[in-house]
């Protein structure tokens, strides 16, 4: 019901503003798309550079005879010249074929929808849980800035922040494992229905996810903390004082919204690396993502699925960035004048 | 309005933990089931182009294969075929096909199923992917009646008894137009063998049912999972946890940490592979084009004696494999019995240092300045070592082979590689020493056969040797022995050519690694070892480990529950704490906002 109020207003600004927010949206979009052709070319050659060849690792120690070994080169069309592999997958991806992984036989885009769903979960709840602590943390310890709670949850969040995930997962696996499932998102055994099945992906996410938060929430605490502490002398943080606001209202109402600013960013970062996984918390629980996938496709030389995945991955990083850069726009009128 | 919305979450997590046991209280008859923890990658359940070791091993338990290998000692068994006769030119084999036989769904098993199967392979280039080299020399499959199958080959074939191809339903793989787009998961999937596959999800489990139209014994349990680990650690914490109840491929510092815990039981079995010592002195394409850049003084049969005499494989077993090996002599591993060689007093090349170094002497390598034998044309001798960096017991052994052949005056550097590295310095030759394996099958074709000539790679890399072994006595013996069907005779091709291999010094064998395993012996009480005499449970050629595998009495195989209720009580007390702490600050957010 407000939409007729302000509609007005916003049109006010005139159409060169609008121009100029055009051509940002324009460089930012560009940029990315760039960015994204550079990952195919690099995706397609560095794969290439690896030492190894994967029919012969794949054929490795098993009954697959020579005669075999050159018809699956033949059949993956590993046996062409370079330039023509290299023109075979673009086309392909023109077409929005990713191929066909070397390994696992089966199309690309597949493997990387079924992985795509378990490493949104882990990590997007194990990135939503650190955003809150962390902002939350942050705030407090800034705003208290060398206190005891400071120095404590400062200090405790730098500490798991520098230790080793994987690590860090194998004595969470040790110490809590007896009560947490060691492998995967859920049981074979778990009756179907909602519930049952609802309740053992959460048993089986807790320690992924504790240890994945545990890694994770540092960051955000630490750029929380440091600019609450550029927000705190401030002249309207007096103002809203000398209004008479309680202090926690004048943090929160105030002082926190200025604060964010800078986290936005980072979030977005973060929100775009959620799609590559962890592939470390993943490898410890045997978690079947992205991250997992990614390791394995390396491993085992599958070029296909390598360079879906880089795609994948990067293309999430390009787009969260780019919504980040727009979104910053739209709440930061700095970033609009400038 | 919000608080009144978290309330009803709260209540509603209490109805899931109350409901949480029930669900499971439910099936009160709960099924037993054997699960099994692997590491490896299970890539597809298509017994066509399943060549990965997971992979083939789930074949085994569901597809029945034409013959078998004993459980005894691996000597050539009933399958599907409980009789079988060769012609007197030995070209022509028949099979008679036992009668009576189901597929799971209940369709009679013919012969004609077999001669489908194989005649598919024979036409089919993707059918070939796994299963194609068993098939080369076929001329032609029939099956005259529902319970003969008639196989003419082009030439005397020994290895008719060691057909390693799961034999599969025509009524099904008929219809299937594309075999390399066929994932096999129509579940549950038609089979023949003692279990049937209920699911796999790729990357986390496989689930198998017994099959009660098995022609043979019957599990005496319901249900056989594997279950997908990514790293051994979490596996070995999984079956100290009862998550799992069988665990392969141990480490030794795991295998020791398990031995003295308790309801847990470890198992040294003897393992089918062969690790050696390659010395790279005749590297050349099959077309023998020579490639790679040994060092030439390996091409003198002196130098490598001299190698092979400094090379202590007892001590080599004892600290680097930690003493779970047995020491390495003829290809073939000791476990496969009658195919194994050892040398004699008067061919053994007994390590002796001293010897070593008289070798070397007079051979007319003198020492130089630095302790170090100067080659003809007077320059050091000095090799390289191609190892695994990510295999310990390469590491280690490199260190003593190191010592000891510094100790007779030849220098080795050793070049710690990724296993990607190693395998492609190996195709290209680009190596002087290497420590390489192979594992073995019950039939000794597979592992002699990368010794031919015609075996070595192409120009381009094509093929699945490193050692460029090239012979013509070994060639001769090779071929006798494929065409030999008279079993001592056979046996006796076989130790020649191993002897032949042994005195050449260009696969120095050191050890016959063991498979470590441990299982669960509070819920299992015996499973079909294989061999029958310190054999292993898993990764068999067989299905024994998995289909004798007794549950201990009155145990709930399954396991309890209690670690799933522990777990979901903590994640709910974690889940309503951070509820009732987030409920309490918009209280006194709401109180602020109205002062």
């Amino acid at each position: 019901m407000t939409t007729p109020a302000t509609a007005p207003e916003l049109a006010e600004p005139g159409t060169a503003a609008r121009a100029g927010g055009a051509r940002y949206v324009l460089g930012k979009v560009g940029g990315a798309v760039v960015s994204l052709f550079v990952v195919v070319v690099l995706g397609f050659f560095l794969f290439r550079v690896l030492p190894g060849d994967p029919i012969r690792l794949m054929s490795r120690n098993t009954s697959v005879g020579t005669k075999q070994v050159a018809e699956l080169r033949h059949q993956f069309g590993l046996d062409k010249p370079l330039p023509a592999q290299f023109a075979d997958y673009v086309v392909a991806l023109a077409h929005g074929d990713l191929g066909v992984s070397l390994k696992f036989s089966r199309p690309v885009s597949d493997l990387i929808l079924q992985a795509l769903w378990p490493t949104l979960l882990l990590v997007g709840v194990a990135t939503l849980i650190s955003i809150l602590l962390g902002l939350w943390q942050g705030t407090r310890a800034g705003w208290r800035r060398g206190t005891g709670f400071d120095r404590f949850s400062t200090g405790t969040a730098l500490a798991l922040w520098s230790a080793p995930t994987f690590w860090l997962g194998m004595i969470f696996l040790v110490v809590l494992g007896s009560w947490f499932p060691t492998q995967g998102i859920v049981d074979p055994d778990t009756p179907a229905g909602f519930l049952p099945q609802f309740l053992d992906v959460l048993h089986h996410l807790t320690l992924p996810c504790l240890t994945l938060v545990a890694v994770l929430y540092a960051q955000y605490l630490l750029v929380m903390r440091s600019s609450v502490v550029e927000e705190m002398d401030a002249d309207y943080l007096t103002t809203a004082r000398a209004k008479g606001l309680r202090d926690d209202v004048v943090r929160s109402r105030h002082a926190v919204p200025n604060a964010l600013l800078p986290t936005v960013t980072l979030i977005f970062i973060n929100l775009g690396f959620v799609v590559g996984g962890a592939v470390s918390v993943e490898a410890v629980y045997s978690w079947p993502g992205l991250g997992l996938l990614l390791y394995q496709s390396i491993a085992d030389h599958d070029g296909p699925l390598l360079q879906g995945l880089l795609l994948v991955l990067a293309g999430a990083v390009l787009v969260m960035n780019l919504i980040g850069d727009l979104l910053l726009r739209v709440i930061d009128p700095r970033v609009r004048a400038a | 309005m919000r608080i009144r919305r978290l309330g009803i979450g709260v209540i509603a997590m209490g109805v899931a933990i109350l409901s949480a046991p029930v669900v499971h209280a439910q099936d009160t008859a709960q099924p037993k089931i054997l699960r099994v923890g692997v590491t490896g990658t299970y890539a597809t359940m298509n017994p066509f182009t399943a060549y990965h070791l997971g992979d083939t091993e789930v074949g085994r338990v569901m597809y029945a294969f034409l013959t078998s290998y004993s459980q005894q000692d691996y000597s050539p068994a009933p399958g599907l075929a409980d009789k079988w006769q060769v012609s007197s030119d030995k070209l022509t084999w028949t099979y008679h096909i036992r009668s009576g036989m189901k597929w799971s769904d209940g369709q009679p098993i013919t012969a004609k199923d077999v001669a489908w199967t194989f005649n598919k392979i024979m036409t089919d280039k993707t059918a070939a992917t796994a299963n194609g080299n068993f098939v080369t020399d076929f001329d032609t499959v029939t099956a005259p009646d529902d319970s003969d199958v008639v196989i003419k080959t082009k030439a005397p074939q020994a290895t008719m008894l060691a057909l390693d191809i799961p034999i599969v339903p025509e009524h099904v793989w008929s219809k299937v137009t594309d075999v390399g787009k066929y994932d096999n998961l129509q579940y549950p999937v038609v089979g023949s063998g003692p279990f049937t596959l209920t699911n796999f999800t790729q990357g986390q489990s496989i689930t198998l049912k017994a099959n009660p139209d098995y022609y043979g014994d019957k599990p005496a349990y319901d249900q056989l999972e594997f279950r997908h680990y990514d790293n051994e650690d979490a596996a070995v914490q999984g079956l100290k946890n009862g998550d799992v109840d069988v665990v392969s491929g141990l480490t030794p510092t795991q295998y020791a940490a398990l031995q003295n815990t308790p309801n847990i039981t470890v198992n040294k079995a003897r393992g089918g592979r062969q690790n050696d010592l390659l010395v790279n002195y005749q590297a050349q394409t099959n077309t023998n084009q020579p490639v790679g850049d040994a060092n030439p003084v390996l091409k003198d049969p002196k130098v490598r004696l001299a190698i092979a005499q400094s090379i202590d494989v007892k001590t080599l077993v004892d600290k680097a494999y930690g003493g779970l090996a047995e020491p390495g002599s003829g290809m073939v591993p000791a476990v496969f019995g009658t195919w194994h060689w050892s040398p004699d007093a008067s061919q053994e090349q007994k390590f002796d240092l001293t010897a070593a170094a008289k070798t070397l002497d007079d051979a007319g390598y003198q020492k130089g300045a630095d302790g170090v034998r100067l080659d003809k044309s007077g320059k050091p001798i000095t090799l390289r070592l191609v190892i695994d960096s990510g295999v310990p017991n390469e590491n280690a052994s490199a260190q003593f082979i190191k010592g000891w052949l510094g100790q007779v005056g030849i220098g080795v550097t050793v070049q710690a590689l990724s296993s990607d590295a190693v395998t492609d310095a190996g195709s290209k030759g680009q190596y002087d020493l290497q420590l390489n394996g192979w594992t073995g099958n019950p039939d000794p074709d597979a592992l002699l056969s990368i010794q031919i000539c015609a075996n070595r790679p192409d120009a381009d890399g094509n093929g699945n040797t490193e050692n460029f072994m090239c012979d013509p006595q070994i060639d001769a013996l090779y071929k006798q022995q494929l065409s030999e069907t008279d079993q001592a005779k056979r046996v006796k091709d076989v130790k020649d050519l191993q002897a032949r291999l042994y005195s050449l010094d260009s696969s120095i064998v050191i050890a016959y690694p063991n498979v470590l395993e441990a299982y669960r012996s509070d819920r299992w009480a015996s499973f079909g070892l294989q061999p029958a005499q310190g054999g292993s449970i898993t990764h068999q050629n067989g299905y024994y480990g998995y289909l004798l595998a007794k549950p201990v009495d009155s145990a709930a195989a399954g396991g309890g529950n209690t670690g799933l209720i522990v777990g979901i009580v903590v994640v709910v007390v974690i889940v309503l704490g951070g509820g009732a702490f987030l409920l309490s600050r918009r209280r006194r957010a709401s109180a602020d906002e109205r002062e």
